[in-house]
């Protein structure tokens, strides 16, 4: 059988999986649609958690993210972890309790105002619709290096698919095709990782494998990385370099947990567990299952790259260095990489004309390459995702391995976008429909509306997927900052101070907001649009020598400074909403919440 | 629940949740990013603690951070009563 026939049962497989879940989890009501009537399981939906959380650019994008900094970019697997500390401490417990459908829903009732409310449903809906455009496109890719389609029908295909479980089913619909997910993400992940450790270090446990000994060399694994890549120019790969600094660092970290804690589709996952205890519990499951994926990655991200490299520099000098002066042959170049230069994500040019495969840093080229006269570096596209999708060819493992990668990064980019499309069109039904503009609105006609509201949210997603406008690849940024500088404060503020008023709310999401578009625009472009920024995106130009990505963190002072001094100039909460705040600082009565 | 004992209660849990911050803190920002140089001296595989905290070690400790947290507040919550029945 081919492979291309193995994919396409893979993932048909897979598909049918989730439409077969959503027929069996049809929602009733609004409570089911919302919030999957309160009744998943604490692990369950750890686990969905998981699969919601981690998205394409998780599972395809991270281990090479990883990989071609090192060090530096360890940032991405503390900031996307460390958040679900702040999640299980200082968010989601009092959530739960307060026994809401979304997360505006909570910042209104709590800051007693509509315009909080407004201002809220605004953040969530920008920071969720620039989210799910990376979804649909990642989904569309996945398609058509598989699955030999356009890009453009992959993403019908996926658009119909999230349509039938996400509209009949809402959050209970997507909370089990998310578990479903996770487990073929997480196995697809897995399998050709316990390979390549095996392959490199003799140990079957990526994560030890990563400090083990490295069995051709007999070195460190680490060592023999940062020996060979010294060797061909580049920098190392334990240690820190510029233009990352230990300053910019922490502050991106916290960007990203803040930013993470902050992200209302992650938020509402809280909501549909029955008890404050599960909401608790859930959040430690949900980084359990996220952790077996990010432990994982930084060990295939370092192994990959040191594969590759003793690839195309199969023979050692007498001292155990790469020898450079015999690369491997360009005629004798494994499959997989004949595979990958057909998609484009690797190309070779042969710019000596001698025949061999020369890689290395031509910006700061090895003493070799300097006598001899090499023409350059060869290897002219190395895209950081061949990494995971070409990891089970470089580990020679059997076709079904390589259709389960493919079945991975669909289900990792349909998990993640079902979440966020559930995110927006609840914001739409339930607090622009129901709460602000027309709150006689009956259970049945509210359901109806969320379905309609979802179809809209999955056209649009569709749309922009199919037009994904300039910035795609800047809007991460944008919406964690914009979760970390808005949402993020808003919510902590309304637990953890009970004087808290709407007036101090709402200035402190404004400010924390506008700071945060302003900054980053003024260095990416206003809208991302090229040559509009106002300064460089250079160091030496950004303010006190903050990265726009690391804002996030500023943009969260700024919301609490500014909210704290409205507070000091005006009246604080009223005595029934200090009330209920002491309500929601307790579990018991959360199960009366859900007759809400 | 009285007035009292509410405070005690929030008292009670605003303290582990300090503690485990500042555990939180300790092992990203600080082992695995700040403190690094000064924990360099201790290798292990290949490289030193820091990058396995900034790798591995930070995420093991978030996740053993929620379920104490877990643990220790249903133990507060039956003790001051305010447990779900």
């Amino acid at each position: 059988m081919d492979q291309f026939t193995l994919n396409l049962i893979v993932v048909g497989a897979s598909f049918a999986l989730y439409v077969g879940i959503a027929i069996w989890a049809r929602a009733g009501s609004t409570s089911d649609f919302y919030a999957a009537s309160r009744g998943v399981n604490p692990i369950v939906n750890g686990a969905a958690t998981a699969a919601d959380w981690m998205s394409a650019a998780s599972f395809i994008s991270m281990a090479g993210l990883i990989a071609f900094v090192g060090y530096g970019n360890s940032t991405f697997l503390m900031g996307w972890t460390g958040g679900y500390v702040l999640l299980a401490l200082l968010l989601a417990p009092y959530l739960r309790k307060f026994g809401r459908f979304t997360v505006p829903d909570f910042i209104g009732d709590r800051f007693y105002s509509q315009t909080a409310r407004l201002v809220a449903v605004i953040s969530l809906l920008t920071m969720s619709i620039t989210y799910v455009i990376g979804q649909m496109t990642g989904a569309g890719v996945a398609f058509s290096r598989f699955l030999e389609v356009p890009s453009s029908t992959g993403l019908y295909i996926a658009s119909t698919v999230v349509f039938i479980y996400a509209v009949l089913g809402g959050m209970k619909g997507i909370t089990y095709t998310q578990l479903a997910q996770y487990c073929v993400l997480i196995v697809a992940y897995t399998i050709p990782a316990i390979f390549i450790s095996l392959q490199l270090t003799g140990n079957p446990i990526p994560q030890l494998g990563l400090f083990s000994t490295h069995s051709d060399s007999g070195l460190p694994l680490l060592t023999k990385l940062d020996q060979v890549l010294v060797e061909l120019g580049f920098h190392d790969y334990t240690g820190l370099h510029a233009p990352q600094s230990t300053f910019n660092m922490v502050l991106f970290t916290m960007s990203l947990m803040i930013g993470t804690a902050g992200l209302p589709h992650v938020i509402i996952r809280f909501f549909t567990v029955p008890k404050v205890s599960d909401a608790r519990l859930s959040a430690g499951w949900a980084l359990v299952f996220i952790a077996l994926l990010y432990t994982v990655a930084p060990a295939v991200g370092a192994m990959a790259r040191l594969n590759i490299i003793t690839t195309i520099y199969p023979h050692t000098t007498e001292t155990g260095a790469l020898d450079l002066e015999q690369p491997l042959a360009y005629a004798d170049r494994p499959e997989w990489m004949l595979n990958w230069e057909q998609t484009g994500l690797l190309a070779f040019e042969d710019k000596a004309g001698d025949g061999v495969i020369r890689y290395y840093n031509a910006a700061n080229p090895p003493a070799i390459a300097v006598e001899e006269g090499w023409q350059g570096n060869e290897i002219v596209t190395f895209n950081q995702d061949i990494l995971v999708l070409a990891n089970p060819e470089i580990a020679q493992l059997p076709g079904w391995v390589i259709a389960l990668i493919a079945a991975g990064g669909l289900a990792a980019a349909l998990s993640t976008a079902a979440g966020l499309l559930l995110a927006i069109s609840s914001a739409i039904s339930h607090d622009l429909l129901k709460k602000m503009l027309y709150p006689s609105i009956s259970e049945r006609a509210e359901l109806l509306a969320a379905r309609i509201s979802m179809a809209f949210a999955i056209a649009l997603a569709t749309w922009l997927g199919l037009n994904p406008p300039g910035f795609a690849a800047q809007v991460v940024a944008l919406a964690f900052g914009l979760a970390a500088a808005s949402l993020f404060p808003a919510i902590m503020m309304g637990i953890f101070s009970k004087k808290m008023n709407s007036a101090g709310a709402v200035v402190g999401m404004l400010v924390g907001l506008l700071s945060t578009v302003a900054y980053i625009f003024t260095y990416l472009g206003i809208f991302f649009i090229p040559g509009t920024n106002l300064l460089p995106n250079t160091a030496e130009y950004w303010l006190f020598n903050i990265s726009p990505l690391s804002f996030g963190t500023v943009g969260a002072i700024l919301n609490f400074i500014a909210a704290y001094i409205t507070l000091a100039l005006t009246k604080p909460a009223p005595q029934e909403i200090q009330d209920l705040v002491e309500s929601i600082r307790v579990p018991r009565g959360a199960a009366g919440a859900q007759a809400h | 629940m009285s007035d009292k004992s509410a405070a005690a209660y929030w008292s009670a849990n605003l303290r582990v949740i300090t503690i485990c911050m500042v555990i939180w803190a300790v092992v990203s920002f600080g082992f695995g990013i700040v403190l690094r140089p000064l924990i360099s001296w201790i290798p292990i595989g290949g490289t030193d603690l820091g990058f396995w905290f900034a790798q591995q070690g930070s995420i093991l400790t978030f996740i053993v951070l929620i379920f104490y947290y877990t643990w220790y507040m249903n133990r507060l919550d039956k003790e001051f009563g305010v447990d779900e029945q």
